[in-house]
């Protein structure tokens, strides 16, 4: 099991939780199980490609112990055990 | 005991000194060593040896390894008229310095002879005083104080990031501050806003900023841009020549269009964005780490981005990166320290926490990267601030 740190611009999908727990050996698997519970978060994290498979979306960052998965394997990466995993979508505001 | 005179004879023969004709060609040469003066400053500001450095005698041992971290880097030290300069020369032959020589006859002789001197640029009393706390750190110093004087720095907004940032930029005595910003002090501004006060309700942002500034600080200049950034008047500002940008906007169109500029134009900025409790800072320095499109390609949908309404900041927050923001921008006009490039620091208010993440330059990067395919200024749809402006 892995803990996934929700950033605060999704918690209202995940019920207001700052960190949800959530299984699977690569980010695909994580993100996939943490999607089957918050169907809410599908459109924010990922997009179909033109070959009707998942990716990360453009406008979020994935980091698995502090590296962006794009840098490594993408959803292919794969996440130890007990790893964070943190989801970082682009945040506009300074006001 | 030895007499002062005995002592210093005594000092003398223990160093190796070289008179002003082999000064001056020892300076000339090749492999030039560090010139220190370790006169009193009133002396120095006198003048000096053309490119030396001042650390005071009383000084010599606390500051030397900073100025000089090689215990081989040759040393050239002098004082008034070598006395000094030789009980100098023998310290640090104690701390380890292996290549160390003294000007016998010092400044006296060197100037007698006409070689050439220059007059080291200072700060007056008053400014000594103003920044005397700037001045006590060693990597900051009068030389450091003099470069922040000499510093342009362009603040994107002066709000709730842009506030603390200014302040402590303008307090730091950062010798012009450009401030952008097209709104009016509002009400609902002044929970974290503090550049701004009651009274200033109504005023343009970028004139109350400029009169808080000018204020706190009558050293520096203020110059605002009532104005909202765009492609349009992005390159006019730009060619008021800035050293480093901070970058505290509320939207994506205008993130997006100070990167892609900061690019362009080689400048630094400093990224900093709030949301509730969480805050996040970086810096993306052109040429040496990624931009903030390696970070996110593109912005999100409309329908995606979280609507302003629903967001809301605890007012402090925007303080708290602001203010990171404003150590970041001090430490590039500086040149010390280790920025915060490469690195995208995150702060959750709620839980205390600092975590960091490494961000990598994308060789795909549509602007930074080996074949950039954005090379003109892109105006996205405003979609967050309920003022849409067309694509």
């Amino acid at each position: 099991m892995s803990r996934i740190r929700i950033p605060p611009q999704l918690r209202g999908e995940v019920g207001g939780a700052r960190e949800v727990p959530a299984e699977g050996a690569t980010v695909r698997e994580l993100l996939d199980d943490l999607m089957s519970r918050f169907p809410g978060l599908r459109p924010q994290l990922v997009d179909v490609n033109g070959y009707g498979h998942d990716e990360i979306a453009p406008f979020v960052n994935v980091y698995v112990e502090g590296e962006d998965v794009r840098t490594l394997d993408g959803l292919d990466t794969s996440v130890d055990h007990g790893s964070t995993v943190i989801l970082l979508p682009a945040m506009a505001g300074g006001l | 005991m030895p007499s002062y005179r005995e002592y210093l004879q005594q000092v003398k023969s223990e160093i190796d000194e070289v008179d002003v004709t082999q000064a001056r060609e020892l300076l000339a040469g090749d492999e030039r060593p560090l010139v220190v003066d370790v006169r009193e400053l009133d002396e120095w500001t006198e003048g000096r040896i053309p490119g030396a450095i001042h650390i005071p005698r009383g000084n010599l041992e606390s500051r030397i390894e900073q100025a000089a971290p090689d215990h081989a880097q040759p040393i050239f030290l002098y004082c008034a008229a070598g006395n000094r300069s030789a009980f100098a020369a023998k310290s640090l032959e104690e701390l380890g310095y292996e290549n160390v020589v003294s000007l016998a006859g010092g400044y006296t002789d060197w100037k007698r002879s006409g070689f050439p001197t220059e007059l080291p640029r200072t700060l007056d009393g008053e400014k000594r005083q103003r920044y005397s706390r700037h001045i006590l750190i060693p990597e900051v110093g009068e030389e450091g104080q003099l470069k922040l004087l000499d510093s342009r720095v362009l603040l994107l907004g002066a709000g709730g990031l842009g506030s603390p940032s200014a302040l402590y930029l303008a307090a730091a005595g950062v010798g012009r501050l450009g401030i952008v910003d097209d709104d009016r002090v509002d009400a609902s501004n002044l929970q974290r806003q503090v550049l701004h006060s009651t009274s200033r309700l109504g005023e343009w942002k970028a004139e109350s900023a400029k009169r808080t500034l000018e204020e706190l600080n009558p050293d520096i200049e203020v110059v605002p841009y009532i104005e909202r950034l765009t492609s349009e008047n992005v390159e006019r500002i730009l060619a008021d020549g800035w050293d480093v940008i901070v970058d505290g906007a509320d939207n994506f169109p205008t993130r997006y269009l100070i990167n892609d500029a900061a690019v362009w134009h080689d400048i630094p900025l400093v990224h900093g964005s709030i949301y509730r409790f969480e805050g996040q800072a970086t810096v993306f320095k052109p040429g040496d780490g990624p931009c903030y499109r390696c970070l996110f390609p593109q912005p999100p949908p409309p329908e995606l981005a979280p609507s302003c309404a629903e967001g809301g900041v605890l007012g402090v927050l925007p303080g708290i990166v602001g203010s990171l923001q404003a150590s970041e921008a001090l430490k590039l006009c500086l040149d010390i320290g280790e920025p915060l490039v490469g690195r995208l620091l995150l702060f959750d208010a709620l839980a205390t926490e600092f975590s960091e993440v490494r961000l990598r330059r994308d060789p795909n990067c549509p602007v930074c990267g080996d074949n950039p395919t954005i090379t003109a200024y892109v105006d996205y749809v405003e979609f967050c601030s309920g003022r849409p402006t067309p694509a």
